[in-house]
C-alpha cells in the first residue's frame, strides 16, 4: 500500500471530488467544529461546520443507543447523514474510527445528475 | 410431678332427674308502673339511613394548569479553537489550518472520507432514488368516516368572561390566530378591553397583546403587511395595530366620524397599497377608511333598500368582501334578516345599495361567499343556514330548522361542496354535499357547553378556530374527508348547484306566469259576472258536478264491497 502522507493526495482526492455533476461545496473540518479546508467563504463555512457537527454528534450517540441493544451490534458506527431537501444534498461523512476526528460536508445538487430513469426509457 | 386424671360425665348421667309438676301461680315480685319514668319516656325520633346495594362509584376530572416549557438553545458558530489561537485573527487561522493539513492522520482521513463521499455523489449522478413513478392518477374516494378533534383550547387569560366573538387567523398560513374578546349585551361594561393574538405552538400565553380603548368586536390581519391588524371596537371607532409597535393601536379613527355602534364587521379591500378597509355597523351605514388617513372616512354609504324612500336603514351585523366576486362588491347582512349585495362603484349612488335577498326570520350573523364559485353565498341567521345564487332572490339549499340559533358559517376553503356552521348550543356542524346527504350535517360535534360565537377556517382547510360565548377559542383537526378535495367534486357541485338554480328560476317563471293568468281570469270573470246570464248555466253544472261525486261514491263503494 502507497503510504498517503504528501498533501497533494488531498489535494487530487478534492479535485476528483469536485469534478463530480452537481458538487457545489465541500468543507473539511475537524473534530472541534473548524473548518480547516473549504471552497466556501467564512461565514457560511461556520454555519455549515456548527450544523453538521451538532447535527452528526446527535445521530451518532442515537446510532449507539439503538446498536447498544442489541449485542451483535453493539460496535456499530456512523457512517454517513445524507439530508435531502428539495434543492440539495448534503452529505456528512463522519469519520470516528481509530480517532481520526475530521469530518467532510459535501452539498450537491441532485437535479444536475444524469436524466432520470423513466426519461431515459423513454428516450431510448 | 402433679399427676392428675381427668374423669369426664355429662350432667345428665349423674344426680336426680327434676320432676316437674303443675302448681298454683306464686307471686315472685310486684312493680308497680312508676309515674315518674313514664315522663321521661321519649319518642324515638324518625331517623332516615339510606343503604346502597351497589359499590359507590365517583369520577372526578382535574383540567391541570397548563405547564410552561421554554425552549432554549445555544449554537457555537465558530468551533472549538486551542485557547492560544484567537479566531478573529487571520493570520493565525491561516497558520493553524496549515500545521493540521500538514497532519499525516488528516491527509489520511480526507483521502478515505473524499473516496467515500464520491460513492454517494456517484450513486446520486447515477439514479434518483427519490424518483417519483407512476405520478397523478391515483384518484381515490375519501372512505374516512368526517371526524374532527380538538387540537388545543386558547382560554382568556383575563378573569371576567368575555366572548370570543372574532377570529382571525394569521395570512401567510402560520399556525397563528387573533382572537377578539368583548361582551357585546347592553351595557355591560367594566370587562377588560385587551384582545390577543395567539401562536398554537405556545397555547398557555398569548403571543401579543392588543390593547385598544374599547373592546374590539372584529379583527383581520392587513393582507399586504401581516404584522398589521385592523379592528373595529365596541364604541364604533375602527383602530389599527402594529405588533412590531407595541400593543396599544397605532391609529384610529376619530370618534366624531366613526360609527355610532360596535363596528360588528371589516373588511381590507384588494387595493395596490393593501391601506383600505370598509367598515360595517349596526348603525346603519357602511364606510371606507385609508389607514395612511383615518381622519374622515373616504366614503360613506347608508343602508337603505332601494325604492324605499323612507330613509329607514338597516342594521350591518355581517360583511363579506371577496375580490374573486368582483373589486367593488359586498355583501352585507341585516339585522332584518337580509342580505344586501352592494358594489362600491355603481353607475349611480343610488344603485350601490343592490339586490336584496330576504328569507331569514333573524339577524344575519354570518355571511360566506364560496371560494369556488363566486356567485354562490352561504348565510346564515335564526335557526337554518341557507345556499344562495346571486342572481336569485331565493335561497338555493335551505337546511332544516334546528333547535339553536347559528351563529356563524364558512366555506371549506379547499372543499367547495363543504361548509362549516357554528350553532348556540355549542355544536359546530360540517355539511358536506358531495359525500354527504344533502339532509343532514356531515359531522356535529359538540365544541363546548356554552354558546359558540365565531368560527374561522383555516386556510390550509385543515384547523377550524371556533369562539365561545365564555372566551375559550377551540382549534379543531378536521379528519381528511373533509378536507382533500376530491375527484371531479368540483364539477358535480357546480351542477348540483346550477340545477338547483335552474329549478328556482323555472319556479319564479311559474309563479309569475300563474299571477298574470290569475290578473287576466279576474279581468275576464267581471263581465261575465254583470252579465248574470250565465248563472243558471253555473248552477245547472253545480247540480251536474253534485250528480258525479255521487256516481262516483257508488263505484268506489260497489268495488270495494
Amino acid at each position: 500500500m502507497v503510504v498517503m502522507d504528501d498533501i497533494s493526495f488531498v489535494e487530487e482526492a478534492m479535485k476528483r471530488l469536485h469534478s463530480h455533476k452537481g458538487v457545489r461545496a465541500t468543507v473539511v473540518m475537524n473534530a472541534d467544529g473548524i473548518p480547516i479546508r473549504t471552497n466556501l467563504d467564512r461565514e457560511e463555512a461556520n454555519q455549515f461546520a456548527a450544523l453538521a457537527s451538532q447535527l452528526t454528534g446527535r445521530a451518532r450517540r442515537a446510532m449507539k443507543n439503538l446498536a447498544a441493544a442489541s449485542v451483535s451490534e453493539a460496535d456499530d458506527e456512523l457512517q454517513v447523514i445524507r439530508v435531502r431537501s428539495k434543492k440539495h444534498e448534503v452529505v456528512i461523512m463522519p469519520d470516528f474510527d481509530k480517532g481520526r476526528d475530521f469530518c467532510l460536508i459535501v452539498v450537491q445538487d441532485p437535479s444536475a445528475h444524469q436524466p432520470l430513469f423513466s426519461e431515459r426509457a423513454a428516450g431510448t | 410431678m402433679e399427676i392428675s386424671h381427668q374423669y369426664v360425665k355429662q350432667r345428665k348421667d349423674f344426680g336426680r332427674h327434676p320432676r316437674f309438676r303443675d302448681e298454683g301461680a306464686e307471686m315472685l315480685a310486684d312493680i308497680r308502673p312508676n309515674e315518674e319514668h313514664a315522663k321521661n319516656f321519649v319518642v324515638r325520633k324518625t331517623i332516615s339511613t339510606s343503604i346502597q346495594v351497589g359499590q359507590q362509584m365517583s369520577e372526578h376530572e382535574v383540567n391541570t394548569n397548563p405547564v410552561v416549557l421554554v425552549n432554549r438553545g445555544v449554537l457555537h458558530t465558530e468551533g472549538g479553537w486551542p485557547k492560544e489561537i484567537d479566531c478573529t485573527e487571520i493570520e493565525q487561522v491561516i497558520r493553524y489550518r496549515k500545521k493540521v493539513e500538514k497532519d499525516e492522520h488528516y491527509i489520511r482521513a480526507v483521502v478515505a472520507l473524499c473516496a467515500g463521499a464520491e460513492e454517494v455523489v456517484k450513486e446520486n449522478n447515477a439514479i434518483d432514488i427519490y424518483e417519483q413513478y407512476w405520478e397523478g392518477d391515483d384518484a381515490k374516494y375519501s372512505t374516512e368516516a368526517a371526524a374532527a378533534h380538538t387540537l388545543t383550547q386558547l382560554l382568556d387569560p383575563s378573569p371576567s368572561r368575555r366572548g370570543a366573538q372574532y377570529l382571525c387567523w394569521h395570512p401567510d398560513g402560520s399556525r397563528k390566530v387573533a382572537v377578539a374578546y368583548s361582551v357585546l349585551e347592553f351595557q355591560a361594561e367594566g370587562a377588560p378591553s385587551d384582545s390577543y393574538v395567539w401562536d398554537l405552538g405556545n397555547p398557555a400565553q398569548p403571543d401579543s397583546v392588543l390593547s385598544p380603548t374599547s373592546p374590539l368586536v372584529c379583527l383581520n390581519f392587513n393582507l399586504r403587511d401581516n404584522k398589521v391588524l385592523g379592528a373595529g371596537q365596541y364604541n364604533g371607532q375602527f383602530a389599527v395595530f402594529d405588533t412590531r409597535q407595541g400593543s396599544n393601536a397605532v391609529d384610529a379613527t376619530p370618534i366624531v366620524k366613526s360609527h355610532r355602534d360596535p363596528v360588528y364587521d371589516f373588511a381590507w379591500l384588494q387595493s395596490k397599497t393593501g391601506t383600505e378597509a370598509m367598515t360595517a355597523s349596526s348603525d346603519g351605514r357602511v364606510l371606507w377608511w385609508d389607514t395612511r388617513r383615518l381622519g374622515e372616512p373616504r366614503e360613506e354609504l347608508p343602508l337603505a333598500e332601494r325604492g324605499v324612500p323612507s330613509g329607514a336603514l338597516f342594521g350591518a351585523v355581517s360583511l363579506d368582501y371577496s375580490p374573486a366576486a368582483g373589486p367593488t362588491k359586498f355583501l352585507v347582512g341585516t339585522e332584518p334578516g337580509n342580505v344586501l349585495l352592494c358594489n362600491r362603484k355603481a353607475k349611480t349612488p343610488a344603485d350601490r345599495v343592490g339586490a336584496s335577498y330576504s328569507g331569514h326570520h333573524g339577524p344575519v350573523y354570518g355571511l360566506s361567499r364560496s371560494p369556488f364559485y363566486p356567485k354562490m353565498f352561504a348565510s346564515c341567521g335564526d335557526w337554518t343556514a341557507r345556499v344562495w345564487n346571486e342572481d336569485l332572490r331565493t335561497p338555493l339549499i335551505t337546511t332544516a330548522y334546528h333547535t339553536a340559533h347559528l351563529t356563524a358559517i364558512r366555506w371549506s376553503p379547499t372543499r367547495p361542496s363543504v361548509f362549516f356552521s357554528a350553532r348556540e348550543d355549542g355544536v359546530l356542524d360540517a355539511r358536506d354535499y358531495y359525500l354527504n346527504t344533502q339532509t343532514a350535517p356531515a359531522l356535529s360535534t359538540q365544541v363546548a357547553d356554552c354558546a359558540l360565537t365565531s368560527l374561522r377556517v383555516h386556510e390550509g382547510g385543515s384547523l377550524v378556530a371556533v369562539g365561545c360565548r365564555d372566551g375559550t377559542t377551540a382549534v379543531l383537526q378536521l379528519s381528511s374527508s373533509l378536507v382533500d378535495l376530491q375527484p371531479s367534486e368540483k364539477a358535480a357541485t357546480l351542477a348540483m348547484l346550477e340545477r338547483e338554480t335552474a329549478r328556482e328560476k323555472n319556479l319564479e317563471k311559474a309563479q309569475k306566469e300563474a299571477k298574470i293568468r290569475a290578473r287576466k281570469d279576474a279581468v275576464a270573470q267581471e263581465p261575465a259576472a254583470a252579465a248574470a246570464a250565465g248563472a243558471d248555466a253555473a248552477a245547472d253544472a253545480a247540480i251536474g258536478e253534485g250528480d258525479n261525486i255521487q256516481q262516483l261514491e257508488k263505484e268506489f263503494f260497489e268495488s270495494t264491497m
